[in-house]
């Protein structure tokens, strides 16, 4: 099973070391990985995607939290949340597949960022399954080059992290 | 008042307690060493390798229940360190590592006798520092000393740079350290207290597990006074060892690999398991799916991480084991009836337990041409102080001594359990022996693990430090000598060491004595003679060359499934 989890943590250098050293040293595996400064920029939010079953998340979840430089542990499989990754896209569009290229990023809603004659590069937002629905469309048409940031999660509703 | 960085460091080790520390200079820790000259209030003791100054602070904090401090100079010295500090990490022993680092303009420049000691202790530290900046110094200490004795310990490391000692700035201790992402829970959950009490006088065949956590927490008089109470047996594991009274009639000692029959069939027939300070290790549990089969499980344990990681819980209590157990005899003071009631529904199982404890004992088949190391280890016991402390080596002399020497009290029985650390009993014993001078501090090796920190007989003749060193000599390595009999044909492959080393010899080159006994009558006088020298003293045992541990769980079995000693 898939799960998100988003970790807080102190802004000090070594943290993210820490982290996934923990993953590989124990066997969790690391889906995707992406962290930045918070509004305070004391503390740090990680977002991690990984993989197992309860026993392996429970223990992920602890093992993080007791972690010395960990503020907080949220697991976003159960909360309702709001996930967003951006993937950046490049096309090859030769003559036939330009307006089918053009098409799929109308329809997704994304934006054209670069082009050549014989290319497009795509800037597409969005939760991850959109992200793997247009890449499913767009991989037939010739996928050159593909960057992922991993999801970014929130919670719903008015509550902070903080409570 | 303005100090330099070197000062700074001792000052807040003496505000800490700190009278003792284990170190070696060099370069980078020369000015600490140079301000450490004048300063009176902490006694230095000079190891001959750093790894053996990490295992003596190690032993030290075990005997004594301070946290145990050793420098080291930066590169070579600090990697010489990473031994010592995940044997402390694999058993949560208090340690503050502090390392030289070259000049932090030099970082990350491969400068001369640099090392990246923050990345490689990474995971096996509880937590490290690099201080950047003096005026970040005395925060940092104050937060080490703190992250390393408080909720499960730890060894905690601090990267001192050279020209961080030197820079100046006002020393000024804070009060208090407040860490946001470490607030360990202490306190019991009061339902969940209650509700194992519940459980307990529901049981028909109760047992307690107890592991190296009720040490640590220094619980020995509330679990000895819970279990009399309820007259429940007891069983320890290797870490666990002297927290409750061995010769007390509800112990049933060590379980496990090497456990004996009586514990590990009471804990493969237990309805409920009643687990206090214990991790589930595999060398306790056997094949997870048949341990324990018929048990509801009652986990006490300062860590969450311990608690349902390798076992189902039944009933998870967090916090710190002595508080537990103080809050469940409240909660059993207004019990009286409930607990005779529970004593006499016990009472089969306890004569239960008997049967197993008549059918197969702990024994050894004894001789009278050759010394058996059993003999030795219950010599030893029966010879020593009652209060004395012994540091044991790792492999066969450690189990033996684990089966044959009955520890009665707390922080007597120190012994690299997780990672099983060669070399690791004569430096232990050196540390324990500077927490405790006036007392007998025993230092049990094979003939391969004291080899392997043998340079420390240096140490401990300089610092008159009286070690009395037993090695049990069977000229192998014997704990993998044994496997290679058992599983591998007998194909002894590297672990013949049949080199005929002098021990007395060894002993005067370093100013100590040296003793010897090649039959089974000269054991008691050697160690009698031994006990009496004054100064660290080697007694050599020739033993029988291939005696095997007994009895033994094969890896992989189940508890029940042991290869017994007759």
């Amino acid at each position: 099973m898939r799960h998100t989890i988003t970790v807080l943590v102190e802004n000090e250098f070594g943290v993210l070391s820490r982290v996934s050293g923990l993953f590989s040293g124990r066997g969790f595996n690391i889906d995707s990985l992406s962290v930045a400064p918070t509004n305070e920029d004391t503390i740090s939010r990680m977002t991690i995607v990984t993989r197992g079953d309860e026993q392996i998340l429970e223990q992920i979840t602890k093992q993080l939290n007791k972690l010395i430089d960990v503020i907080k542990v949220i697991d976003f499989t159960d909360e309702s949340a709001i996930e967003r990754e951006m993937a950046l896209i490049k096309v090859t569009a030769e003559e036939e597949n330009r307006a089918e290229v053009l098409r799929i990023v109308d329809i997704f809603r994304a934006k054209i960022i670069d082009v050549t004659p014989r290319s497009y590069t795509i800037e597409a937002t969005g939760a991850p399954p959109k992200i793997d629905a247009i890449l499913e469309l767009l991989r037939p048409l010739g996928l050159k080059e593909l960057v992922r940031t991993g999801p970014a999660a929130i919670g719903r509703g008015a509550k902070g992290w903080k409570g | 008042m303005k100090m330099n960085g070197a000062r700074i460091l001792l000052e807040c080790l003496k505000l800490e307690g700190v009278d003792t520390v284990f170190g070696y200079p060099g370069g980078t820790v020369i000015n600490l060493y140079d301000e450490l000259f004048s300063f009176k209030e902490i006694r230095h003791i000079l190891p001959r390798h750093e790894q053996a100054g990490v295992h003596a602070a190690d032993g030290y904090a075990r005997a004594s229940g301070k946290v145990g401090v050793a420098i080291a100079t930066s590169g070579p010295g600090a990697t010489n360190t990473v031994t010592g500090i995940a044997t402390a990490y694999m058993d949560s022993i208090p340690l503050v590592v502090i390392t030289g680092q070259v000049p932090t303009a030099l970082i990350g420049n491969d400068a001369f006798q640099e090392a990246d000691i923050v990345g490689i202790t990474r995971p096996c530290t509880k937590h490290s520092f690099l201080v950047k900046d003096v005026r970040d110094l005395a925060t940092i200490v104050k937060k080490a000393f703190y992250i390393a004795r408080s909720g499960r310990p730890g060894p905690v490391l601090i990267d001192f740079p050279k020209d961080v000692q030197i820079a100046a700035t006002e020393f000024k201790y804070p009060d208090t350290v407040e860490l946001r992402g470490y607030k360990p829970t202490l306190e019991g959950h009061a339902r969940q207290i209650e509700k194992a009490v519940g459980m307990i006088l529901a049981a028909k065949k109760p047992v307690i597990y107890v592991g190296g956590g009720a040490v640590l927490a220094n619980a020995s008089t509330e679990l000895a006074e819970l279990a009399r109470n309820l007259n429940v047996p007891v069983t320890t594991t290797l870490m666990g060892l002297g927290s409750f009274p061995g010769d007390d009639p509800l112990a049933l000692g060590m379980l496990g690999m090497h456990g004996s029959y009586y514990a590990n069939m009471a804990v493969s027939h237990t309805d409920l398991l009643v687990a206090v300070g214990a991790r589930f290790d595999d060398r306790v549990t056997g094949k997870i799916a048949t341990f324990a089969p018929n048990a509801k499980i009652i986990h006490i344990d300062v860590d969450p991480t311990s608690i349902k990681k390798n076992v189902r819980v039944d009933l998870p209590i967090v916090g710190d084991v002595r508080g537990v157990l103080a809050k469940m005899l409240k909660v059993l003071e207004g019990q009286g009836d409930a607990i005779v009631g529970f004593r006499q529904a016990i009472a089969p199982w306890l004569l239960e337990i008997d049967a197993w404890k008549q059918k197969h004992p702990m024994t050894f088949k004894n001789s009278a041409s050759v010394i058996k190391p059993q003999l030795v280890i219950q010599k030893l016991r029966e010879l020593s102080d009652p209060d004395a402390i012994v540091a044991t080596d790792v492999g066969q002399n450690q189990m033996w001594t684990a089966q044959f020497f009955t520890f009665t009290k707390p922080r007597t029985f120190l012994s690299s359990g997780g990672l099983g650390t060669m070399g690791y009993g004569l430096p232990a014993a050196m540390g324990a022996q500077a927490a405790f001078p006036g007392r007998q501090v025993i230092a049990v090796c094979g003939d391969g693990g004291f080899q392997m920190n043998m340079q420390e007989m240096a140490s401990l003749v300089q610092n008159q430090l009286p070690v009395k060193i037993c090695i049990l000599n069977n000229n192998f390595l014997g704990m993998v000598r044994q496997w290679q009999e058992l599983f591998f044909d007998k194909r002894y492959s590297q672990t013949c060491m049949d080199l005929p080393i002098d021990f007395i010899k060894l002993a005067e080159a370093f100013g100590a004595k040296g003793l010897q006994a090649t039959k089974p009558n000269e054991v008691e006088a050697v160690i009698k003679k031994g006990f009496k020298t004054a100064g660290p003293v080697i007694m050599e045992f020739k033993v029988a060359r291939e005696e095997k541990v007994l009895p033994m769980v094969p890896a992989g079995a189940s508890l029940t499934e042991m290869v017994l000693a007759s």
